[in-house]
């Protein structure tokens, strides 16, 4: 199980009071009904899947119920930073060296 | 090939088995290939085999990172069945469950085919409508399956608990008489030695890690850890790894990579008849011939490519085991692994052409491709020979996503399947 830094709450909590929510930094076209099929499917379906680091939505479900981002490595599963909905995609070097609580790993195995 | 037989057994036999020899070979990598099919799992084989077989294409190379078979063809549950609800699916999965049936004896190797029955359990009021109603769609696509009052459930895996007071009682089931299990090594090494004897070059760790193009935007071949390997088609078959090839190629997928655990438990005497699945307590359970109970949990929430996954997802799949089948809640579970699965949108697979000319993709099996590994060879082999798709798996196009004619197993199923 994950252990995951809420930024809200800033704690550190177990995976099951989370949901995880897809790809973040996706926009939805603000003329949805007039692009077209491509640019929809290309919003709505397809997705980078990276190998390596990944940016993604997480929702604190059981906790204080606010969506935030976070990024990941999927390779290894830990965590490099969690960051609020809404900032930028972080400078992933720079947050090595915050000593951001990157900590969060696997446990429980 | 030295072909199994009875007599070949007795023979060898007398002579201390000391005749039987490699069961394929391992040649070095050609400077180039008609085909090449990157990822050496069961529908990877299956495709060189049927490629070979009955489209006279033979000059193939199926390139592995790692060993044969040792993805997901060797992390799965090895259930068997095409109870699916939409005629495209019905048709797709019906096809690999007639070609499982003469498995065996096609490959000239035991792939120990067992139709013994898949059961999925129906907990609720939705569950039963949705049952009944894929009943009817498989019935009328000429798929046996069949609705079983929770006695006649019982009748025929009795150790299923079908007591009142189960927190999820049992209301009744569908159940696939056709459907069962194979020995999922056995159809990775079966299709490996058919393909072998007919020419086809399996190369095993040997990591593709790009893809050549030439100025035209063909396909000319793949980087590999072993150096350049020329082809005038390129099949991509692996499964959680496929969006990362093919971003090599610059084509993005609608796909994403979950890992998804199964278990077994130690060993015990044969005591559990059948396949039974449930879809709303998440649990899927059969007992392989070596006796382990054979346990599919669910996947993780996040996609991972990490071929681990959470203790959590094991054990609420446990907890539900125990609820069925009080009698296994002492058993030992002895092993647990994760494979990674990829997943689209619609949870059906992708058998079809790419934007790019020469490649091709077979993919987005989700959680449930075994079952498929003979028909979905079968059809890729007959779009890579062709260029064009098989009747079967015309509608497995990637394009789907754009115009929205999807193939909806996932609303179907209500679960990844």
């Amino acid at each position: 199980m994950l252990l995951i830094h809420c930024p809200y709450c800033e704690e550190e909590r177990p995976e099951m009071e989370f949901r995880h929510a897809g790809e973040a930094h996706l926009e939805r076209p603000k003329n949805i009904a007039e692009i077209s099929d491509e640019a929809f499917a290309a919003y709505f379906f397809y997705r980078d899947n990276p190998k390596g680091v990944v940016f993604e939505r997480w929702r604190h479900l059981h906790g204080c119920a606010r969506f935030f981002n976070a990024a990941r490595d999927t390779v290894s599963d830990k965590f490099l930073t969690t960051y609020k909905a809404g900032q930028p995609k972080p400078d992933l070097v720079g947050a090595a060296n915050m000593n951001i609580p990157a900590k969060s790993g696997k446990s429980g195995k | 090939m030295r072909r199994y037989s009875g007599f070949a057994l007795v023979r060898e036999a007398m002579r201390g088995h000391k005749g039987w020899g490699q069961q394929w070979s391992s040649p070095e990598p050609k400077k180039e290939y008609d085909v090449i099919i990157v990822g050496a799992g069961g529908h990877g084989l299956a495709t060189a085999y049927y490629l070979a077989k009955e489209h006279g294409i033979t000059n193939i190379a199926v390139l592995e990172k790692g060993w044969l078979g040792g993805g997901n063809t060797g992390r799965n549950t090895t259930i068997i069945r095409s109870n699916y609800l939409y005629d495209e699916s019905a048709g797709l999965y019906d096809h690999a469950v007639k070609l499982w049936e003469n498995l065996s004896q096609d490959l000239n190797y035991n792939v120990m085919y067992s139709p013994r029955g898949v059961m999925m359990l129906a907990h609720n009021v939705h569950d039963v409508q949705v049952f009944k109603r894929h009943i009817h769609a498989n019935r009328l696509n000429g798929v046996d399956n069949e609705w079983l009052t929770p006695e006649a459930a019982k009748e025929y895996c009795p150790p299923l608990n079908i007591s009142q007071s189960a927190r999820y009682p049992v209301m009744g089931a569908a159940l696939q008489r056709r459907g069962g299990t194979a020995r999922h090594d056995a159809v990775a090494w079966g299709y490996a030695r058919a393909a072998s004897d007919r020419g086809v070059h399996v190369i095993q760790n040997c990591e593709v890690t790009g893809v050549r193009r030439g100025g035209n935007g063909q396909v000319t071949g793949v980087e590999t850890s072993r150096g350049f390997i020329g082809a005038k088609k390129v099949g991509v078959v692996a499964a959680g790894h496929t969006s990362v090839i093919m971003e090599m190629a610059d084509v993005r997928m609608p796909l994403e990579s979950f890992p998804l655990q199964a278990l077994v438990s130690e060993p015990v005497k044969p005591c559990f008849p059948c396949v039974v699945m449930s879809n709303t307590v998440h649990a899927y359970i059969s007992q392989s011939d070596k006796g382990e109970l054979v346990i599919g949990a669910g996947t993780d929430q996040y996609t991972s490519y990490s071929q681990t996954g959470g203790l959590h997802i094991i054990q609420h799949t446990l907890d539900a085991i125990c609820e069925m089948f009080p009698m296994f809640t002492r058993m030992k579970m002895l092993r647990s692994w994760g494979g990674i699965v990829d997943v689209t949108p619609d949870r059906s697979p992708i058998i079809a052409k790419t934007p790019v000319s020469g490649l091709y993709v077979n993919c987005g099996w989700g959680t449930g491709g075994f079952k498929a590994t003979p028909g979905s060879g079968h059809v890729f082999a007959h779009t890579i020979a062709n260029d064009n798709p098989h009747r079967i798996n015309t509608a497995y196009t990637i394009e789907r996503f754009n115009s929205g004619r999807l193939i909806d197993e996932a609303a179907a199923a209500a679960v990844a399947h």
